[in-house]
């Protein structure tokens, strides 16, 4: 009776035979990819795209990677994250230090054709300074006071004062060289920058290609093209390693890195300088009271947070943690969990029946956020704090974060290679997220002013080994712990560095084999 | 004036009409609804530290500084005109993105839904062909996995599976379209509609199998044994024929569900359809793609009905009667 039942699975069978197959026949056939001549080409792959390509407003990971691929600016870090010599030559701070010389390079061009001179390094620094451009590193050149272009090759930034952070500062691509005749609409649809790379071609959210400039000023890239090729899941990036679709790929998440090592792809782990933190407001209710604070750095085991939230991928760290200004965590009042401490402080405040802290989570931003609140919620619950945790889609946590609408935030805060351009935003009375930080005081003010004052490698770190200190003794923030960034490579990429900051800027000294 | 409200194809368009108004205001409340911005979406935290000039520039930039009433008419109005408007992102019109994703988004259901029958009908008349027997169970057992995986574990799966072991992994080359590469284009379809299909099978499985038990019992198929039809047309033409309209409700259904897109599938398998638009979209609080793109997702969940009912005129006699 069911014979044509039976028959119609008969069909069914076949021709899904007939599809697999066709399928396997042809499988063989992607290992060619990344094997073309003249250098070749790389394949990246990213979960997204960049969101925009004028590099004034570039914030997101992707974004800043791409167009620093495409673009220059006056100096570079190198692979230590210390300040060289990029668009411009040399520079030099006048004896009071409120002037600040540039020589540029000679002979740089454009993607156009067209050279780079001193104009254009008038133009887009006058233009970054104009808030009506709404660049993201607007105050970044608070110092400035004019910029003069004497001739072709030279700069002079007039300063309100010394401002040693202002070469590191000069150096991510929110202050990109642009040429003065280009608009901001005009390089949304193509860029035009002095970098490496040449922007070849895009599908908007699903690649976008990179062609080697042969007209760079320094080392020319070693690959033809790089193609940044968006595979939406990480996990799928994983397998597009394993099949060899994809040579390289940067991954944030330990349990993803785990996933991607063994067989032909080598994972590399590179310290990051993004800290992870519990940010107190210390302007709201029971946080006001610096014994309060000084009792919740107290009741944490940073170690434990970084074992349960993170399996254990990171280090402990302080409030710095550029390599060359780096804070000691041991340094801090309670460098190993003391609750006889934390009841101390608690006593102190008058608070030894406990508080509560309303505190902001967000998820899907990063993976670690839920486990590393629900951890603290644990650790801080025996101390008789009690973390109240609203856990929220990221959108509406950068909404609660942005208003400052928060007692605690649990947060993955960028570092950067100059303490100054850390912190002073956060807590200096007059930074541009001071209101966010919840936090400042007068010896603070004085010690970021010094800091930016003094030129002195090893007197500037003395600084701001105070600055750490002053921050852990007052606990506005708990600093907790900084993870890895984790770099995966075919085995037939060579030459590719990462760096702490997750930049690519190395995609120019790599090769595919 | 009554004639033509009573005509059922006037009904019908304004119904439809009305339905996508409704949509339209949906979708334009509900994106606003949600915390956040184009601005914070691009800035992320960064956009605590703009100051109030900044912050004005780039609303005036993103056209939020007009009021929720002119943006809201501005953008319906110019979807009338072909102007659905534009992704800064993309740096592309939404049109043109919609007919990127739309076709591919199309292919993707079309190859799951043909999966979902070749799998669902046949084992569900095997299953209908004796109850609680072997084969039954078989069935039910196949259908309950279809419903009860997630999409998202079968397909991380295969895809580890297939790329690890085997190094076959065509959806990792980059998308190709059809006509720009069919065979490579037809590989990166498989595994995505065979995610999609299985899933889909399980329903099309059960209604067949309810629709053919029922049928079975009518007195005409008795007749028709007792008239001695061979029994493979018997089941083919006379039980099959008959369930066919339940069949083809379920099958409508989800084909009108897998043109609004699959976005997890269409995440994990990097296939840039209309689900990855839309989510894209709301990730960047791109307003224009988002309500676009779902009215556009609405209008063909709207045509799949229409051609739904048609089919039943063709298929069941006694539909086109009444």
């Amino acid at each position: 009776m069911p014979r044509g039942a039976l028959s119609a699975v008969g069909i069914a069978a076949a021709l899904s035979l007939a599809l697999t197959s066709c399928s396997s026949s042809s499988g063989s056939a992607p290992s060619a990819a990344g094997s073309a001549q003249g250098g070749g080409t790389l394949v990246v792959g990213v979960t997204s795209d960049p969101d925009t390509l004028f590099p004034w407003k570039a914030t997101q990971f992707t974004t800043v990677n791409v167009l620093q691929n495409l673009y220059g600016t006056l100096t570079e870090f190198d692979k230590d994250l210390n300040v060289v010599p990029g668009l411009a030559e040399s520079w030099q701070a006048s004896e009071d230090g409120k002037t600040l010389t540039f020589k540029l390079r000679q002979g740089v061009t454009f993607a156009d054709g067209s050279a780079f001179d001193s104009a254009d390094v008038k133009a887009s620094l006058e233009k970054i300074k104009d808030e009506k451009t709404a660049a993201v590193a607007a105050a970044s050149l608070s110092s400035v006071e004019s910029v003069e272009a004497p001739d072709p090759n030279t700069v002079v930034l007039e300063l309100s004062g010394p401002d040693s952070a202002l070469p590191a500062n000069l150096a991510t691509v929110n202050m990109a060289m642009l040429s003065s005749d280009d608009t901001e609409e005009e390089l949304n649809a193509k860029p035009n920058g002095t970098g490496p790379f040449t922007l070849g071609k895009r599908v908007a959210n699903q690649s976008l290609t990179l062609t080697r400039n042969d007209k760079y000023w320094n080392e020319k890239a070693k690959v033809a093209s790089v193609e940044f090729r968006v595979i939406p899941d990480e996990s799928s990036i994983v397998s597009a390693m394993q099949s060899g679709n994809v040579q390289l790929a940067v991954f944030n998440d330990p349990l993803v890195a785990q996933t991607a090592q063994g067989g032909t792809v080598n994972v590399a782990k590179t310290p990051q300088l993004n800290y992870h933190v519990l940010q107190l407001n210390a302007q709201r209710g029971d946080l006001k009271d610096v014994n309060v604070r000084l009792a919740i750095q107290c009741a944490i085991d940073r170690k434990q947070v970084l074992d349960t939230a993170a399996l254990g991928e990171g280090e402990v760290v302080g409030p710095i943690t550029a390599p060359a200004y780096k804070s000691d965590p041991n340094k801090r009042p309670c460098p190993t969990r003391d609750l006889a401490k934390a009841a101390d402080y608690l006593a102190k405040a008058g608070k030894s029946g406990g508080v509560t802290v309303k505190t902001i989570v967000s998820q899907g931003e990063y993976a670690t956020s839920v486990n590393e609140a629900q951890n603290l919620k644990a650790q801080l619950a025996e101390a008789k704090i009690n973390l109240d945790l609203e856990v929220l889609e990221s959108g509406a946590f950068v909404d609660r974060w942005v208003a400052a609408d928060f007692d605690a935030a649990v947060a993955l805060n960028g570092g950067r290679p100059e303490p100054d351009g850390s912190y002073a935003r956060y807590f200096t009375s007059d930074g541009n997220l001071n209101k966010v930080a919840g936090y400042s005081s007068p010896k603070l003010d004085e010690l970021f002013a010094e800091g930016k004052a003094t030129t002195d490698q090893a007197a500037r770190k003395a600084i701001y080994d105070q600055v750490a200190a002053e921050l852990e003794n007052n606990a506005p923030w708990i600093w907790l712990f900084s993870g890895y960034t984790y770099t995966a490579t075919a085995a037939n990429v060579q030459g590719f560095v990462p760096m702490a900051s997750g930049s690519l800027q190395y995609l120019r000294t790599t090769s595919v084999g | 004036m009554r004639a033509l409200v009573r005509n059922r194809v006037v009904r019908r368009v304004a119904g439809t009409v009305g339905t996508l108004f409704g949509v339209a205001v949906f979708v334009f409340v509900m994106l606003r609804a949600i915390p956040g911005n184009q601005i914070t979406a691009n800035l992320g935290t960064e956009a605590a530290a703009l100051t109030p000039a900044q912050q004005q520039a780039l609303e005036r930039y993103y056209g939020l500084d007009q009021p929720l009433v002119t943006q809201f008419f501005s953008w319906l109005g110019n979807m009338f005109t072909g102007n659905f408007g534009y992704s800064a992102r993309a740096q592309q019109s939404v049109l043109d993105l919609t007919l990127q994703s739309l076709p591919v988004t199309f292919e993707l259901a079309v190859f799951s839904i043909v999966l979902a029958l070749l799998i669902g009908v046949p084992l569900g008349m095997l299953a209908a062909s004796r109850t609680n027997s072997v084969r039954d169970a078989a069935g039910q057992v196949v259908s309950l996995a279809g419903l009860s995986i997630p999409a998202f574990l079968l397909a991380t799966t295969l895809l580890t599976v297939f790329a690890a072991s085997f190094g076959f992994n065509p959806n990792g080359q980059g998308f190709v379209p059809f006509f720009a590469d069919p065979l490579l284009n037809l590989q990166q379809m498989l595994l995505p509609s065979l995610v999609l299909g299985f899933g889909i099978a399980a329903p099309i499985l059960r209604t067949t199998r309810t629709a053919v038990l029922e049928v079975r019992s009518n007195d005409f198929v008795r007749t028709a044994r007792a008239k001695g039809v061979p029994e493979r047309r018997l089941q083919v033409r006379h039980v099959l024929g008959n369930a066919l309209v339940p069949i083809v409700t379920m099958t409508g259904l989800q084909f009108g569900y897998l043109l609004g897109g699959a976005v997890v599938v269409e995440q994990i398998f990097s296939v840039p359809g209309i689900g990855r638009q839309v989510l894209l979209g709301i990730q960047q609080k791109e307003y224009a793609v988002v309500q676009s793109t779902v009215l556009v997702i609405a209008l063909a969940f709207v045509i799949v009905n229409l051609l739904t009912d048609v089919l039943y005129r063709i298929i069941d006699p006694r539909v086109r009667a009444s």
